[in-house]
């Protein structure tokens, strides 16, 4: 039993726990800015720590070098690509949800022009 | 202990299922893309474990680059055309 692998087995695991756990925020979470908080972070963490785990067990050659490559652009783009869909949210004017609104159906904010997904799309075809 | 990665791509490709949730029935249209970003992320993951499975890690991690780039292009799009060609605006 060579070390490498076991580290790398660990590393791994935690890895996916993170993954599990952002999938979970992403569907338990009521407003659409705390599943970015929830999916952005622990997604990102989550790659990070699987592509390092298989980095490990992997030793060194061409392609730990490329998992080394993969891991940099993922810290690089994933958590752009978070900021970028949250800013575009924020300026097509969508709500924050705030505690002391109740919830609403199917877990999104009782204010209805933040939920207006058709309404978005009307008002984009009669332009 | 080789079969380790076998049960990780099982325990991936159950968990990439969870966010599908978010993409059919999401009350937005950000919500549906930040799940669609989920999926493409964990998919990345599982694509590499494939590799290590077959033992051709070295074709499976090109294959993750492209996928990992084209994840990016594909929200960054999505966010800039919600932004630059927006409905009227009422306030």
């Amino acid at each position: 039993m060579n070390w490498n692998f076991v580290l790398g087995n660990i590393i791994v695991s935690a890895g996916a726990f993170f993954l599990l756990i952002g999938s979970i925020g992403l569907v338990r979470l009521p407003d659409f800015y705390a599943r970015a908080h929830a999916t952005g972070k622990s997604d990102t963490l989550g790659v990070m720590l699987t592509t390092f785990g298989l980095l490990v067990h992997e030793g060194i050659s061409l392609n730990s070098l490329k998992l080394l490559l993969l891991l940099y652009f993922v810290a690089l783009t994933s958590p752009t690509a978070t900021h970028a869909l949250t800013k575009a949210a924020y300026r097509a004017g969508l709500k924050p949800w705030f505690k002391k609104d109740p919830p609403g159906p199917r877990g999104c904010p009782t204010d209805i022009d933040a939920c207006a997904l058709d309404d978005l799309l009307e008002l984009k075809e009669d332009d | 202990m080789d079969k380790y990665y076998i049960y990780l791509g099982v325990v991936l490709a159950v968990i990439i299922f969870i966010p599908l949730y978010r993409v059919l029935r999401g009350p937005t249209l950000f919500d549906r893309m930040l799940g669609a970003g989920a999926i493409g992320t964990k998919t990345m993951v599982l694509i590499i474990v494939i590799g290590l499975v077959f033992n051709r890690l070295d074709m499976f991690i090109d294959i993750t680059l492209a996928y990992a780039v084209l994840n990016f292009i594909g929200t960054i799009a999505v966010a800039k055309y919600l932004t630059t060609s927006g409905p009227r605006r009422r306030e």
